[in-house]
């Protein structure tokens, strides 16, 4: 017959001597393992994109879609193009129909619901395009809010979806201030740019870079002081998208405009 | 079919979303019905604990039926509290991940904890509250013989249930009151907690301008207590008057008399009771509900453009007319009226939860009311008549089935946890 002071007994000793294995498991974490050993990865993956090369012609959303296996008629995109049009009388237009996956042959600006605007052209004051895509943030809210960590950074910076652990709840498409996560209409998971991880490990550049006839996309390693892409950043006037959210972009870009979403 | 997008199933077919103005491309209503009614079941839960436990904590006499009754459909509703959720997911089969690989970062990775050590403290107060009731039955059909095979199945039941705990003598059953003192004491926090945490899921995304607010989990709290205490008013009264109704049909053998509880109807200073407390919270809930709206009118930050044009003009009719009108006003002023009657608790109750209910469709769906843009704007037109699984899961028959099964679970616990006839000890 146990009495129940010994329970009592047994159950702190029992956790004592749990607590101690426990304890193990956090000095032995992976991650302080490999940092230890000096391998803290020197690759840091950045993104530039230059607005003024941008014509609008859609091939990277293109490329994108057939690289990654988005569907192609579904209206979810790891990237797309949005076209500003800014107006004489100070009014902003802007669109991205099929995220731009056409090119924008019409200058037509598309109001949602069906409706377009004609703009004259002599009433326009600026336009311009500006590509988009994962911003793959220093500090993502997304990877903070996901509830069973399917959703992780990478050491070289780049944030990924594991398919076989996300469980489809889209908190994290709610936490992008950027609008970049969608669902994956075949998988049924949360989908992203992941400036095309399969390709940039393998010494490739991203299909969309790869896509782009004017160079107005370029990827780069912060981390290498000679890479070209990381001097511009260095050196060059540079802005980040929505940087009062506090999520540290590394999609930098040139000549972004005040009104830029 | 499996082309198709999530959200693209939507607005190819302009289902769910339609889109006005500048969106980003990937921008749909990705939180629907069952997100509305995930927080809504939750603060019933938690509204339902909180009016038991001020019977059973701070000893407010004319609650005890209603506290008992309160704590067994607390916990029919805390079984149902998560099935939105997974009805939501879009890998159903793998919502438990979030027990097996809980990412506390995340605001909804604490619901694993928090909803078990719930459940825990609810059904142990449930257990020491009836334990009672469970020795006796089990004596008394021990004792039988010839019992009937579902005699046998009961027996069988209410022995387990008592986990090897006969002792029902005065003293025990003393300490089982302060047990369920204790445990009820405890619940109070777990129970604002587990609401408060569903608050936070919302009030902690800092991309949504509207939901966006350290007094997210405070509205939630008290918004919950609010139709947690309506909610039971609500069944109470119906569950009595459903009984009456019967008992007044059964009939008796003669000479037998029938008991009180079957004759008599529902009690109005119970009732009464109950509804001062349910006007105290409603005043707390809609002042914070106010507090944030003026708030963010007066400092108008960058995102008041598009929310003024989201609040005023988008969801002027369940904002302002069912939420703070019919919703919360109406019954405010009809519960300032003296001598209030069974039959106008009943409207009060039905009407503040409804405003409850806008209250949490008002956040979920009005937070995507508008782009990430802050240039465009997203109408959700909700699924009626299911043509496939997503639109019964995420529409209203799935939504209705979530309101509907709180009930029958109730009704099958109240053969285990007698709510009515049952004579407490203390």
């Amino acid at each position: 017959m146990i009495t129940r002071r010994d329970l009592l007994k047994y159950a702190i000793t029992g956790i004592a001597g749990l607590a101690v294995p426990t304890a193990a498991i956090q000095v032995l974490s992976s991650k302080k393992i490999f940092a230890g050993k000096g391998n803290v990865s020197n690759v840091r993956w950045i993104f530039l994109v230059n607005t003024y090369k941008c014509v609008g012609c859609g091939l990277c959303v293109k490329a994108c879609k057939k690289e990654n296996e988005i569907p192609y008629d579904a209206n979810v995109t790891r990237t797309w193009i949005e076209r500003y049009v800014i107006t004489k009388d100070g009014k902003v237009f802007a669109d991205s129909p099929h995220g731009g996956r056409d090119g924008f042959i019409m200058s037509k600006i598309y109001l949602g619901k069906g409706r377009y605007q004609d703009i004259k052209e002599e009433d326009i004051s600026k336009a311009f395009f500006v590509p988009k895509l994962c911003n793959q943030c220093d500090n993502p809210p997304c990877v903070q809010v996901c509830p069973v960590g399917a959703t992780y950074q990478t050491a070289d910076g780049v944030v990924l979806v594991d398919r076989t652990w996300c469980i489809g709840c889209a908190y994290c498409i709610m936490a992008c201030p950027y609008g970049a996560r969608f669902f994956h209409p075949v998988y049924k998971v949360a989908e992203k740019c992941n400036f095309c991880y399969h390709r940039i490990n393998k010494g490739l550049k991203p299909a969309c870079v790869s896509a782009c006839p004017f160079s107005a996309r370029e990827i780069g390693n912060i981390q290498n002081s000679n890479d070209p892409i990381a001097k511009i950043i260095k050196t060059e006037r540079v802005r980040v998208l929505k940087p009062e959210f506090g999520t540290n972009p590394m999609v930098y870009y040139i000549g972004l405009d005040k009104e830029v979403r | 079919m499996t082309e198709i997008a999530h959200g693209e199933l939507w607005t190819a077919k302009e289902l769910w979303t339609v889109k006005e103005l500048f969106t980003y491309p990937n921008e749909y209503i990705y939180w629907s019905i069952q997100i509305v009614m995930y927080p809504f079941m939750t603060g019933l839960v938690a509204g339902a604990f909180v009016l038991s436990s001020l019977y059973h904590v701070f000893g407010v006499k004319q609650l005890k039926d209603m506290a008992r009754f309160a704590l067994v459909f607390s916990f029919a509703l805390l079984f149902i509290a998560p099935l939105p959720i997974v009805l939501h997911l879009l890998q159903p089969f793998r919502g438990f991940y979030v027990f097996m690989t809980p990412h506390f970062t995340s605001a909804i990775a604490a619901f694993g904890v928090v909803f078990f050590a719930y459940g825990a403290i609810v059904a142990s107060e449930l257990w020491f509250i009836y334990r009672k009731h469970f020795v006796e039955t089990a004596l008394s059909l021990k004792e039988k013989h010839n019992k009937t095979p579902s005699e046998w199945v009961k027996y069988l039941i209410f022995r387990v249930l008592t986990l090897g705990a006969y002792d029902i003598s005065e003293k025990a059953l003393k300490t089982d009151e302060k047990a369920i003192k204790i445990l009820a004491g405890i619940g109070i926090p777990v129970a604002c907690f587990l609401h408060g945490y569903a608050g936070f899921i919302f009030g902690s995304v800092k991309a949504n301008a509207l939901w966006m607010t350290p007094l997210m989990p405070v509205i939630f709290i008290m918004s919950a207590v609010v139709s947690g205490i309506a909610l039971c008013i609500l069944t109470y009264i119906v569950a009595i008057e459903i009984r009456r109704f019967f008992a007044s049909r059964k009939a008796l053998p003669p000479g037998s008399f029938q008991s009180k509880e079957d004759t008599s109807g529902v009690d109005i200073h119970t009732i009464k009771t109950t509804s001062n407390y349910l006007l105290f919270f409603l005043i707390l809930a809609v002042s914070l509900e106010l507090l944030d709206l003026i708030f963010r009118g007066y400092t108008a930050v960058k995102a008041w453009d598009i929310l003024r044009v989201v609040l005023y003009e988008k969801k002027l009719i369940s904002l302002f007319v069912l939420q703070y009108g019919i919703g919360s006003l109406v019954p405010f002023v009809l519960l300032l009226m003296p001598r209030l009657t069974i039959k106008r608790a009943i409207v009060i109750s039905v009407l503040v939860l409804l405003g409850v209910f806008m209250m949490r469709w008002n956040i979920v769906i009005g937070g995507q009311a508008f782009s990430l843009t802050f240039a465009g704007f997203m109408h959700y037109q909700l699924p009626i008549i299911p043509h496939n699984w997503d639109t019964f899961r995420e529409g209203f028959f799935g939504a209705l089935s979530i309101m509907i099964a709180p009930f029958i679970l109730f009704w099958i616990f109240n053969k285990i946890f007698p709510v009515f006839d049952y004579k407490e000890s203390h």
